[in-house]
């Protein structure tokens, strides 16, 4: 369907999220209505029968990251979308994910919580729940585009890490991007890299599904491929049966650990702006940091030297990055629609660099460039 | 053990971890009996679990094997059949499972028509736990969580995935051996969601507590109490009372999902390029 598209069009940010799971392949999407979330729903279930995709439209939110997960294992690359309270019931199944290394794509459009909150206002608030929402100590990877061109682009990078990586990807984005209509170039035929799942070779006299490669992530065969194997949320061996062994668990548990934070190069996204002889610099991401990006540019117009660091990865959070930028900086500012969650993350990375403020706004409004000016001017 | 039907078993992975007197160990025989005179293929069969004693039968069994959460194998398996039409889906579950957590899950896949056979292991209680009482724990029973016996009211299961649109319903026993290996078959063989409710014992968390006797004295108990449907169609309503039937419950023709969804799309695709 991508061939017949123009290769300009307006488009909506949950729309671009659409297109850009079909671009990457996910040809099954399994899903529970919830706004803000819910267009990219209703177009997948337009297209995948036309692609020979699959949607279904589950009970619920829980079923719903399950029936993703099983689709996966099954072999087909498969997404699922929600906001906040959705989010929150896919957790178990998420974790599930994790242990079991199931590649897969949840995409978390934020609206203002907790609980049913402003359904329609745009927050930041999932943010730790992205890092942190299921149980256990596990790694994660979120990314958080800001304009409708990058909701496309990501959700294609998500399934490349998901697939790569063997484990859940969240698109994290907000109500302002999934509804904003922007102006996207969509990429021709194979101008984006897509990456599938590395599969054990064949006639091997036994598979170990989880004996990892070098790079810490085990080959993976699809059921009914011709490889058998036991798939399960306890603690595993190399070849899926569950264990208690104390070695066994915190083999997993590091494994599962390593094989992200030892490849940060390939999953951190950053993008900075006028940060080269910044001698403050603001620290935001998906919506908010569209209106830091306009006060910047305000602000050198009245002689700040001020720049915009954007991490587009949030999870694993660009420590080392901001380390380095809270060393030349007098001052960073957060600005996040929440009472400051990545700004906790900042100060840990800053550590006794640059002063790191907060900018939170919690009315269910996008921050305005003007708001980001004058914290800007305060500081 | 027939020594072909051995092939079934991980055998490696054997003894279970099953207490003594369980049923559980008679459900997996009939099942991998079943499964060795429909001459299913391995590769092509994939058997999902969700918590609990009953749940880890999978790891037992040599197939693509899913062991998921608690409540949500049959949503797991519905992610499988759809993506994996051509495979053959089983789902095994306990009663918390089933009715508890993932009752939800049982209505809609009920609903769908999916072709999942899924064989729900009803021993009353929730073992793995410690023996807390289940929606299937018939009233008066004693339980951890109802140490002056239960006052809640049970589910029929078959009963509610028949008016959910199951379209096989079947009840056996673990005393009921061969009955149970020809419904397991038969509903593996039913194009749509069939569902068998198994009647097995829990000698250690719901007999001791309920002074039903041994493991032996509980099969006694269902061989006594599971009336098979013919003979109970001759019956007075009396004789009935409480006993339970046993046998096939129920059977319907209605599309099945799976292949309703690629008629659908078929055709959907077929207008969509001028055909």
């Amino acid at each position: 369907m991508n061939e017949v598209l123009p290769l300009a069009r307006l488009m909506q940010g949950n729309e671009a999220i659409a297109e850009g799971a079909l671009a990457a392949g996910a040809r099954f999407f399994a899903g529970y209505p919830i706004t803000p979330s819910t267009e990219i729903a209703e177009i997948l279930a337009e297209k995948l029968p036309l692609l020979g995709g699959r949607f279904i439209q589950m009970e619920d939110e829980i079923a719903s990251m399950a029936a993703v997960i099983g689709a996966s294992l099954a072999g087909i690359k498969s997404l699922t979308a929600t906001s906040g309270p959705g989010f929150s019931l896919k957790q178990e199944n998420i974790g599930f994910a994790v242990i079991a290394e199931i590649p897969c794509v949840v995409v978390n459009v934020q609206r203002y919580g907790p609980s049913t909150g402003i359904p329609t206002a745009p927050a930041q608030g999932d943010v730790m729940q992205a890092r942190w929402g299921t149980h256990g100590d596990h790694p994660a990877i979120a990314l958080c585009p800001a304009s409708v061109q990058e909701a496309f682009t990501l959700t294609v990078q998500a399934f490349n890490l998901s697939e790569k990586f063997r484990t859940p990807v969240i698109l994290l984005t907000d109500e302002v991007i999934g509804h904003l209509r922007e102006r996207v170039v969509l990429p021709g035929p194979g101008e984006l890299p897509v990456i599938n799942r590395k599969k054990p070779p064949a006639g091997l006299k036994v598979y170990y599904p989880y004996r990892p490669d070098a790079d810490g992530v085990p080959p993976m065969a699809n059921f009914c491929e011709g490889y058998r194997y036991h798939v399960t949320g306890l603690v595993h061996d190399e070849s899926g049966f569950p264990s208690t062994s104390p070695d066994v668990a915190e083999r997993l548990m590091i494994r599962l650990n390593n094989k992200i934070m030892n490849n940060l190069d390939e999953i951190i996204l950053t993008e900075s702006f006028l940060t080269e002889d910044a001698e403050i610099a603001v620290i935001a991401y998906g919506a908010v940091s569209r209106s830091a990006r306009r006060a910047v540019k305000e602000a050198r117009a009245a002689g700040i030297k001020v720049g915009l660091f954007r991490p587009v990865t949030i999870w694993p959070f660009p420590e080392r990055e901001v380390a380095e930028l809270s060393g030349r900086v007098r001052a960073l500012l957060v600005p996040e629609m929440n009472l400051g969650q990545l700004k906790l993350e900042v100060e840990r990375s800053a550590g006794h660099g640059a002063k790191v403020a907060g900018l939170c706004k919690v009315n269910g409004e996008l921050i305005t460039p003007g708001e980001i000016l004058e914290a800007i001017r305060q500081l | 053990m027939q020594e072909k039907l051995k092939k079934y078993l991980r055998l490696e992975r054997l003894p279970h971890i099953w207490c003594p007197g369980c049923g559980n160990g008679i459900l997996l025989g009939a099942f991998v009996r079943a499964v060795g005179q429909l001459g299913l293929d391995q590769n092509n069969t994939v058997v999902v679990s969700g918590i609990g004693c009953s749940s880890r039968a999978t790891g037992y069994l040599d197939f693509n094997t899913l062991h998921t959460t608690h409540g949500r194998a049959l949503a797991f398996a519905t992610g499988i059949k759809v993506a994996r039409p051509e495979a053959s889906v089983f789902v095994l579950m306990g009663d918390g499972d089933a009715a508890a957590i993932g009752g939800n899950h049982l209505i809609h896949a009920a609903r769908r028509n999916i072709d999942i056979t899924a064989i729900i292991f009803n021993n009353s209680i929730y073992g793995m736990t410690g023996g807390q009482y289940s929606p299937l724990t018939p009233q008066g029973s004693r339980a951890t969580t109802a140490p002056h016996g239960l006052f809640e009211r049970p589910f029929d299961l078959a009963e509610l995935a028949k008016a959910a649109g199951a379209t096989y319903v079947a009840r056996a026993t673990t005393y009921h051996t061969g009955l149970l290996t020809r419904l397991i078959k038969a509903g593996a063989g039913h194009k749509g969601f069939s569902l068998i409710e198994v009647i097995t014992a829990c000698p250690v968390s719901y007999g001791r507590r309920n002074r039903s006797g041994s493991a032996y004295d509980m099969l006694v108990w269902q061989k006594e109490h599971g009336v098979p449907v013919e003979k109970a169609a001759k019956m007075k309503p009396e004789e009935m009372r409480g006993k339970f039937l046993i046998g096939e419950l129920h059977r319907a023709e209605a599309p099945e999902y799976t292949e309703a969804y690629e008629r659908f799309t078929g055709e959907l695709q077929r207008s969509f390029k001028g055909e």
